[in-house]
Formats: C-alpha cells, sequence, structure tokens
C-alpha cells in the first residue's frame, strides 16, 4: 500500500517538476535567443549590439521583459475582444505543450509517449489558431492579411517538414522519441547521415513553419506592418514572441532527435573518439576563462563583478559536467553522466540549429509569397515524397538483398539528389516563363 | 476515480461545445467551439490508451481540417452573416429526430446490456503500442481496401484541382 502510494507520487511528481522546469524557464531561454539573435546579427554586420544592460548586454533580455510587462494592454475597439485576449495563450500553449514528449537527455523526459515525434508536430500544429484567430479579432486588413498568409505557410509546408520526418522514421522504425535516439545509436551514424535529403527538406520547412526568415512573410514589415500582431502591444504582444521563439527550440529539438542523434556524443559507438566526453568541461572552462579576461576591461565595478560572477558560473558548471568523468563516481552513478552529458550534447545541437536559422536569417533576402508557395509545392513536398521512396528502397536493399548501409544508402541518395536537380530546373524554368497581372 | 472524473470532464466539454458549435450565431466562435469539442474527443481517446486515434484527432481534425475552415470563414464579410436570417424554420423537426435518434439508442444499450456483457479492460500495461498494429493490420490484412481508398481520395482531390483551375 506504501510502495503503491510512493510510486504513484514519484510517477505524478517528476513529470510536474519537469514541466515547471519547463513553464518556468522557457520564457528565460526564449528571451537569452533574442539577445543571442541580436548579437550573432550583430556580429554579422559588424556592429556590437546590445551593450548597455549588464556586461555586454548580458541583461538585456530581463530589461525587455520588464518593459513588456508594465506596457499598457492596448485592446482595439473594434476588436473581438475574447479572441483578442485569448488568441496569444492558444499559440504560448500549444508551443509549451509540444515541449512534453521531449526527451532532453535520458533523465528529464515529461512523458515518453509511444507516438512521442508525432505528438511534438501535431500539438505544435494548433499553434497557428492563435495566429489565426488574432490576426482576425484584430479587425485590421494588415493583421488578417497576415494570419491568412501564415496559415497558407503553415498548411503548405507542414506536408514538406511531415513527409521528412516519415524518412527519419522509416529508418528509426518508432514514433518514441526515446526510442528513436536509440535506434540511431544502434544503427551507427545519425540519420541526418542516412538521409541528408530529408534533413535538408526538414531544415527548410522547418524555418518556413516558423515564420522566420527568409520566409518571414506573415510579418513582413515592408507590406504588412508587422502582421497577426499589428494591433497587439504589450504582455500580449510577448506572448506571441514567447510561442515563436519556442517553437524554433520545439522544431530544433524534432530535428536534434530525429536527425542528429539526439542527446547521443559525436561519434558515440567509436570508442577512439572518448575523450570527446571531456570536451563539454574544456567548453565551460574556455567560456569562464573568457569572462575572466573580460571582466577587468567592463566600464563600470558592477559589471566587472558580474562578468566575474558568470565566469565563476561556467567553472561551476564544468566542475559539474566534469564529475562523471571521475572513474569511481563513473561505477558508483553510472546513470550520471548520459544523464548530465545528454542534456548538454542536446542543448548544444539544440543550440547549434537555431544559430543556424539566425545564420539563413541574415544571409538571405526575403521570398516573396508566389516564390515560397512554388518552392513547398513543387520543389519541397516533391522532393520529400522521393526521399521517403528512395529511403524505402534502401531499407529493402539492406535488409532484404543484404547490402550494407555504406552502398545503399549513398545510392539512395545520389538518385534523390538527381530528382532534386530535375525539380529545381524544372521549377526554375517556370519562374522565368511566370507573367505577372500587373505586367500583361 | 481518477479516470471517471477525467472522462467526464472530457464528455462534458465534448458536449457542451457540440452544441454551442450550432447555437452561436457568431461562424468563428462557432468554429473555435467545433475544435475543442474535437480536442475533448481527442482527450477521451488518449485515456482510453488509443494514442495513434488521438494524435490522428488533433493533426487532421483540429490541425489540418479545422485550420481550412477558419481559413476560408476569415475571408466571409461577418457583419452581414451576423444580420442574416438564419434558415431554421424546421427546428421541431431536427428535435424530433434528434429526441427518436437518442430515445433508439437508449433502448438499445438498455437491451443489449442484458445480452451481451462489456469486457473487462486490459491493464494498461499490457497493451501493445497502438501505431505498430493499426500499420501492421492496414497494411497486411486490409492492403487492397487501402489502396482503393487512397486513389478515391487521390481522384478527389485531381477533381478539386481540374474544378478550381480555369486553364490547366
Amino acid at each position: 500500500m506504501l510502495m503503491n502510494l510512493i510510486h504513484f507520487v514519484i510517477s505524478i511528481w517528476v513529470p510536474l517538476v519537469c514541466a515547471l522546469i519547463i513553464v518556468a524557464v522557457l520564457p528565460l531561454v526564449a528571451g537569452y535567443i533574442v539577445l543571442m539573435e541580436r548579437k550573432v546579427m550583430a556580429d554579422m554586420q559588424a556592429r556590437l549590439g546590445p551593450m548597455r544592460v549588464g556586461p555586454h548586454g548580458l541583461l538585456q533580455p530581463i530589461a525587455d521583459a520588464l518593459k513588456l510587462l508594465i506596457k499598457e494592454d492596448i485592446i482595439p475597439d473594434e476588436a473581438d475582444k475574447m479572441i483578442f485576449w485569448f488568441a496569444p495563450l492558444i499559440s504560448v500553449t500549444a508551443a509549451m505543450l509540444a515541449m512534453s514528449a521531449l526527451a532532453i537527455g535520458p533523465w528529464f523526459q515529461i512523458a515518453d509517449l509511444n507516438v512521442g515525434l508525432l505528438f511534438i508536430v501535431g500539438i505544435s500544429a494548433l499553434g497557428i489558431f492563435g495566429i489565426v484567430l488574432g490576426g482576425w479579432s484584430s479587425n485590421s486588413h494588415y493583421s488578417l492579411l497576415g494570419a491568412l498568409r501564415s496559415a497558407a505557410q503553415l498548411v503548405s509546408y507542414e506536408t514538406a517538414a511531415g513527409m521528412a520526418i516519415v524518412g527519419g522514421l522509416l529508418l528509426a522504425g518508432t514514433l518514441s522519441t526515446r526510442e528513436i535516439i536509440q535506434a540511431q545509436n544502434d544503427y551507427g551514424t545519425w540519420f541526418a547521415f542516412a538521409a541528408p535529403v530529408g534533413f535538408f527538406v526538414y531544415i527548410v520547412a522547418s524555418i518556413a513553419e516558423t515564420n522566420r526568415a527568409p520566409f518571414d512573410l506573415p510579418e513582413a514589415e515592408s507590406e504588412l506592418v508587422a502582421g497577426y500582431m499589428t494591433e497587439y502591444s504589450g504582455f500580449r504582444w510577448a506572448l506571441y514572441f514567447l510561442a515563436e521563439y519556442t517553437n524554433m527550440v520545439v522544431v530544433a529539438s524534432i530535428a536534434t532527435t530525429l536527425f542528429l542523434g539526439g542527446w547521443l556524443r559525436p561519434f558515440a559507438g567509436t570508442p577512439a573518439f572518448n575523450f570527446l566526453d571531456g570536451l563539454p568541461s574544456v567548453l565551460m572552462l574556455g567560456v569562464g576563462g573568457y569572462c575572466f579576461y573580460r571582466a577587468p576591461k567592463q566600464p563600470v565595478k558592477v559589471q566587472k563583478l558580474f562578468m566575474v560572477a558568470v565566469g565563476l558560473l561556467m567553472i561551476l558548471a564544468a566542475i559539474i559536467l566534469a564529475v562523471p568523468l571521475i572513474p569511481a563516481v563513473g561505477t558508483m552513478l553510472p546513470g550520471l553522466k548520459p544523464g548530465l552529458h545528454g542534456a548538454f550534447w542536446f542543448l548544444l545541437k539544440v543550440g547549434l540549429y537555431i544559430y543556424l536559422f539566425m545564420w539563413l536569417r541574415f544571409t538571405f533576402p526575403r521570398y516573396r509569397f508566389d516564390q515560397l508557395m512554388r518552392l513547398g509545392w513543387q520543389f519541397l513536398i516533391p522532393l520529400s515524397i522521393v526521399n521517403v521512396m528512395g529511403i524505402g528502397v534502401a531499407l529493402v536493399l539492406h535488409r532484404h538483398w543484404g547490402w550494407s548501409h555504406w552502398t545503399a544508402f549513398p545510392l539512395t541518395t545520389v538518385l534523390t539528389l538527381l530528382v532534386a536537380g530535375l525539380l529545381g530546373w524544372e521549377s526554375e524554368k517556370k519562374d522565368k516563363e511566370h507573367v505577372f497581372v500587373g505586367d500583361a | 476515480m481518477l479516470d471517471q472524473i477525467v472522462f467526464y470532464f472530457f464528455a462534458a466539454l465534448a458536449v457542451v461545445s457540440a452544441i454551442l458549435v450550432v447555437t452561436r450565431r457568431n461562424v468563428v466562435q462557432s468554429a473555435i467551439f467545433l475544435i475543442t469539442a474535437l480536442l475533448a474527443t481527442a482527450g477521451i481517446f488518449l485515456q482510453l490508451h488509443a494514442e495513434f486515434l488521438f494524435i490522428v484527432q488533433v493533426i487532421l481534425y483540429a490541425g489540418g481540417i479545422m485550420v481550412l475552415f477558419v481559413f476560408v470563414i476569415m475571408l466571409i464579410n461577418m457583419d452581414v452573416s451576423l444580420h442574416q436570417l438564419q434558415f431554421n424554420r424546421q427546428w421541431w423537426l431536427g428535435l424530433l429526430l434528434a429526441l427518436v435518434v437518442g430515445a433508439e439508442l437508449t433502448i438499445a444499450i438498455a437491451i443489449g446490456r442484458s445480452h451481451t456483457a462489456f469486457g473487462e479492460p486490459a491493464p494498461a500495461s499490457a497493451l501493445e503500442p497502438s501505431t505498430q498494429l493499426v500499420g501492421k493490420v492496414l497494411f497486411n490484412e486490409y492492403m487492397l481496401p487501402f489502396e482503393i481508398a487512397s486513389i478515391l481520395l487521390l481522384v478527389a482531390m485531381i477533381g478539386a484541382v481540374v474544378m478550381a483551375k480555369k486553364k490547366i
């Protein structure tokens, strides 16, 4: 009886704590992704970016959040008040709910559903209602057009992203996030190398799904002011932003889980690369050391102290990450290393994926809407279907005909790339033939 | 106990929002309540450990079809449709039919209960993952019907494109 009760409490308690951590930490993470974005943008444009609040602008997100919280919450007179009021909540709730099936390291997962990946994809797609209803209820043309574009874009690119995911799932043979990562461990490489075309399609489609540049048509400021959130201000506006950045984390996590080996270390199965286990600590030490090096150069005393504190925090993280590497601890608590290092590698990969998003954002100009639709329907969707077929053929060759991985998958990848070339050529030709209504 | 609370919560949510779908005058509000009803049904599926049905309900109905519904509804001029006369003059006939169907179901369940007993539910841990089972059954035993349904859908899709486009 007592054991049952304890078991019940643990089974409720652990997911509850994980959920609370996600809800509490995500706004902070989203804030710092915004800071990272501004810093990356500044770096690529040879500027410094935010520098005033905290050393190197490290406290900027907190200042921004405070400002947004105390701003006036304006609701337009002609708006549908109820829907206007709760539309941002739909977006945020859907994005956060999608996080619940993610496995961030073997320790940290709220629920290991047997439809895990489908759950993440399906629930995060519900966030579109927040955008569409928010845009409609604002009773403004810019908002409505932004919402329409967003819905059209999401529906188009979700198909391509879904088919790309199907390719990865064929390789994994399961939908549970945990087992997908296990499957990559057994398979020997990340699925990004077995299905590079699928990975590419997923990258493009996920950028379009999260409404980010070069596909940020729903909020193209030169055409639509701010798209669906034109009429929003203050906290509600912040909620939309939170949803957008949470969605970025979600798609990055899906890509990490399915294509980049989840919490696995690079070359997880090769003992020759075991020295990579030390990388987390070395990385943290490096960042800490840099903080100490920069601390005396800060202009104000508070900022100097703050920089030293950040450095100490990094050193502490390095020590924590180094603890499981001690042989005695490793034999005593064998779960410690995969738990801590798994979370580190997972978050590192998610971070790199988000960095890729930013890199693309500051590199490419925005697409026109008809180009966006053509890319989605005439290039990515056929390509992703061909990719699924290619992976199917490779799996049959491998499992029934006894070919090895290293011949079957490159062969079908090359074939898929040929098809991609044909599709691209065809699409390009149509682009040149295209006549605008205004031109004729 | 907890199971029952969860079930009655979702059931009540589904019924109430289904009623609101037909009684609201504002089309967008009706659509929102339809989404709620569909999601509540999905919740009941999840409670029955039919995870695959749950996620299909969410992705297809709530995520796919309803997005397109809302998409179209947004383009309707709401002011006009709000002041239009509703063509619900035959509501009494509808009510009568609903009552008849309700009575029929009640009698059927009342009679059926005494003749066939519901089986004991299997423990959750003994259930096999439903996604794999659905896939296996669909592609082994029901391969032909599955393919026929796919062709039907393809024909419908091509038909819709042909009808919508002036010049192909």
